[in-house]
C-alpha cells in the first residue's frame, strides 16, 4: 500500500512540479477559447432557455480541459519514463499491476480535476454559471478522468517515442474532445456528425457534466452515466490485462 | 540452505534469435559471483530475466527461493539490481530519488540507511543536487544507492564499473566487498577481466546464450597455463570459434 501512495505522491510531483506548463497552461489557453467563443457566440440563440450560450459553453470547456489534462499526465509521464529509461525503477519495484494501474490514474485525475476547478472558478469570475445538480457534476468529473487518465496509461504503454504519442494526441484523443459536444448541442449539428458523436463516449462524459450545471442535457444523465461507466469498466479491464501480462513494459 | 539465485533451463527468444539457451546456474547464499561473456552474450538478458524487465520463454528462475514470475512482490523484495544503462528521473534531486525509491518497497522511514548510502558512495554533499547535474560517475552511484535502499540480501550488479574511473572503481569495489561481507550475496558483470579474478569466488561464463564455464575462480585459473583469467576466457572463445554453427 505505501508503494502504491509512493508511486501516486510521485506522479503527482512531477506534475506540480511543472505546473506552469501543466495547470497555468492549461488555464489560459481554455479561457482563450472562452473568451473567443462567447464574444463570437454572444447573439446566438440560446441553447436553453434562460442559459446564456457562455454558461452553456463553460461546463462543456472545464470537461474538455479536464479530459485532456487527464490524459496528457499518465501518458506523457510514461512515455518520457520509457524513453529515458527510467521507468525500470517502478518495474524493478514490489508494485502488483493493480497498483502501478492505480496510481497513474489516480494522479491523472487529481491534475485533471485540479485543472478543471482552476477553469471552472477563472470563468465563474466573468460570467454567471448555475450550479443545479451538482452531484451530477462531481460524479461525471471523477468518472471523465479515469476514463481519460486510463486511456493515457494505455497510450503510454503502447507508445515507444514521443512521435507515436503524438498519433495518439492528433487522431484520438484531439477528435473526441472536438467531436464532443464541448462547444454546440448535438441538435445543431448534421445528422451525420450528430450520429457519430451518439459512438463517442467523451460526448457523454461532457453531456452529463452541463447536465450538473444546467439541469439540461442532449440525453438523460443516467443515459450518460451507464455509458462513461461501462466505457470506463472495459477500458480498465483490458488496461489491468494488459499490464498482468506486461504488454510492451516487460519484453 | 536455499540458494540465493537459482535458474533451471531460462529461454529467451527476441524473434529469430535466440538470447538463452536452457541456462542453468546457481548462485549460493554469501557468494561473490562473476557472470562474464562477450558483448552480446546475454548477461543483461539473463539478469532482465531475473529482476522482471523481461519474462523468460522457458524455464524456472528464482531469487532467495521465491519463483520471479509467480511470487514475483517477494522475488523483488530480496533483489537489488543496477541496471547497465545510466538511468535516472531528471525531475529529482538525488535524496528524492532515493526517498521515492523506498517509498517504492514499502519503506516510509529510511534517511538514516539513505544518508549512510550517500556517505559511503561520496554523495554526501550532491544530496539535494538535481539528477541532471551530476556526472556520469556520480549517476552510476546513485544507481547504486537505488539498489540498496532495501537492503536487499541478494545484489546484481551490469557492469558497474563501466565508464568509471580507476580511484572511483577502488572505492567501488571496497563498498561492494563490505556489503559481501556483512552477507549480502553479489552477482556481478564486468568487462574487466582482472577485476573479477581477483574479487570473485566463482565466475561463470556465456556465450551466445549458453554457459560455457562455471566454477571457481581458483579452479578455472589453474586450468590455464598462465593462470590468467584472460586466457581461460580467450581459449573458451576461440572453441566457440570452432563449434560455429555452419
Ligand atoms: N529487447 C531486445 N530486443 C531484441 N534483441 C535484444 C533485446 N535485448 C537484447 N537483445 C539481443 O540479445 C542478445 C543478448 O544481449 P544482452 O543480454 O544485452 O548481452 P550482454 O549483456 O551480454 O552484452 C544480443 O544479441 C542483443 O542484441
Ligand atoms: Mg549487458
Amino acid at each position: 500500500m505505501h508503494g502504491f501512495r509512493t508511486l501516486f505522491f510521485k506522479e503527482v510531483l512531477r506534475f506540480w512540479k511543472v505546473s506552469f506548463q501543466t495547470v497555468l497552461a492549461p488555464l489560459v489557453s481554455t479561457l482563450l477559447y472562452l473568451l473567443v467563443f462567447a464574444q463570437v457566440m454572444a447573439d446566438h440563440a440560446e441553447i436553453y432557455p434562460g442559459v446564456s450560450y457562455a454558461a452553456f459553453l463553460i461546463p462543456g470547456l472545464v470537461m474538455m480541459s479536464m479530459l485532456q489534462n487527464a490524459f496528457a499526465n499518465s501518458s506523457s509521464s510514461l512515455v518520457q519514463s520509457k524513453v529515458t529509461g527510467n521507468i525500470v525503477f517502478v518495474l524493478l519495484a514490489p508494485l502488483s499491476p493493480g497498483e502501478f494501474y492505480g496510481a497513474y490514474v489516480l494522479a491523472s485525475m487529481v491534475r485533471g480535476v485540479l485543472v478543471g476547478l482552476v477553469v471552472f472558478l477563472a470563468a465563474w469570475a466573468f460570467v454567471e454559471i448555475p450550479v443545479r445538480e451538482p452531484l451530477w457534476a462531481v460524479v461525471f468529473g471523477l468518472l471523465a478522468t479515469i476514463l481519460s487518465g486510463t486511456l493515457g496509461v494505455l497510450a503510454g504503454i503502447w507508445a515507444e517515442k514521443f512521435d507515436q504519442m503524438a498519433v495518439w494526441q492528433n487522431f484520438v484523443i484531439l477528435p473526441l474532445t472536438f467531436l464532443s459536444g464541448a462547444f454546440y448541442t448535438l441538435h445543431s449539428l448534421p445528422s451525420f456528425w450528430a450520429g457519430l458523436s451518439r459512438f463517442n463516449p467523451f460526448f457523454y462524459a461532457i453531456d452529463g457534466f452541463r447536465y450538473g450545471f444546467l439541469g439540461n442535457g442532449d440525453v438523460s444523465p443516467w443515459q450518460s452515466l451507464l455509458i462513461v461507466g461501462g466505457t470506463c469498466f472495459a477500458l480498465s479491464w483490458t488496461t489491468l490485462a494488459l499490464l498482468r501480462k506486461g504488454w510492451r513494459l516487460r519484453t | 540452505m536455499v540458494p540465493a539465485i537459482e535458474i533451471r533451463g531460462a529461454d529467451k527468444h527476441y524473434g529469430s534469435l535466440h538470447a538463452l539457451k536452457a541456462v542453468d546456474l546457481t548462485v549460493d547464499s554469501g557468494d561473490f559471483f562473476a557472470l562474464l561473456g562477450p558483448n552480446g552474450a546475454g548477461k543483461t538478458t539473463l539478469i532482465n530475466l531475473l529482476s522482471g524487465l523481461s519474462r523468460p520463454d522457458g524455464g524456472i528462475l528464482k531469487v532467495m527461493g521465491h519463483d520471479v514470475v509467480r511470487d514475483y512482490l517477494q522475488a523483488r523484495r530480496n533483489l537489488g539490481v543496477v541496471p547497465q544503462e545510466l538511468v535516472f528521473d531528471p525531475f529529482f534531486t538525488v535524496r528524492e530519488t532515493l526517498k521515492i525509491q523506498s517509498g517504492y518497497f514499502g519503506l516510509r522511514k529510511n534517511d538514516e540507511w539513505i544518508d549512510d548510502l550517500l556517505h559511503n558512495l561520496q554523495l554526501s554533499d550532491k544530496a539535494e543536487a538535481n539528477m541532471r547535474a551530476l556526472s556520469g560517475g556520480m549517476k552510476r552511484r546513485v544507481l547504486i544507492a537505488q539498489a540498496l535502499v532495501h537492503r536487499p540480501p541478494v545484489i546484481v550488479l551490469d557492469e558497474p564499473t563501466a565508464g568509471v574511473d580507476v580511484a572511483l572503481r577502488q572505492s567501488l569495489w571496497k563498498f561492494i566487498q563490505r556489503l559481501n561481507r556483512e552477507g549480502h550475496t553479489i552477482l556481478l558483470t564486468t568487462h574487466y577481466l582482472e577485476e573479477a579474478e581477483t574479487l570473485c569466488r566463482r565466475v561463470a561464463i556465456l556465450r551466445q546464450g549458453q554457459i560455457v564455464a562455471d566454477d571457481t575462480t581458483e579452479n578455472l585459473l589453474q586450468s590455464s597455463a598462465s593462470g590468467k583469467l584472460e586466457d581461460v576466457f580467450v581459449a573458451l572463445m576461440q572453441d566457440e570459434d570452432e563449434l560455429a554453427e555452419p
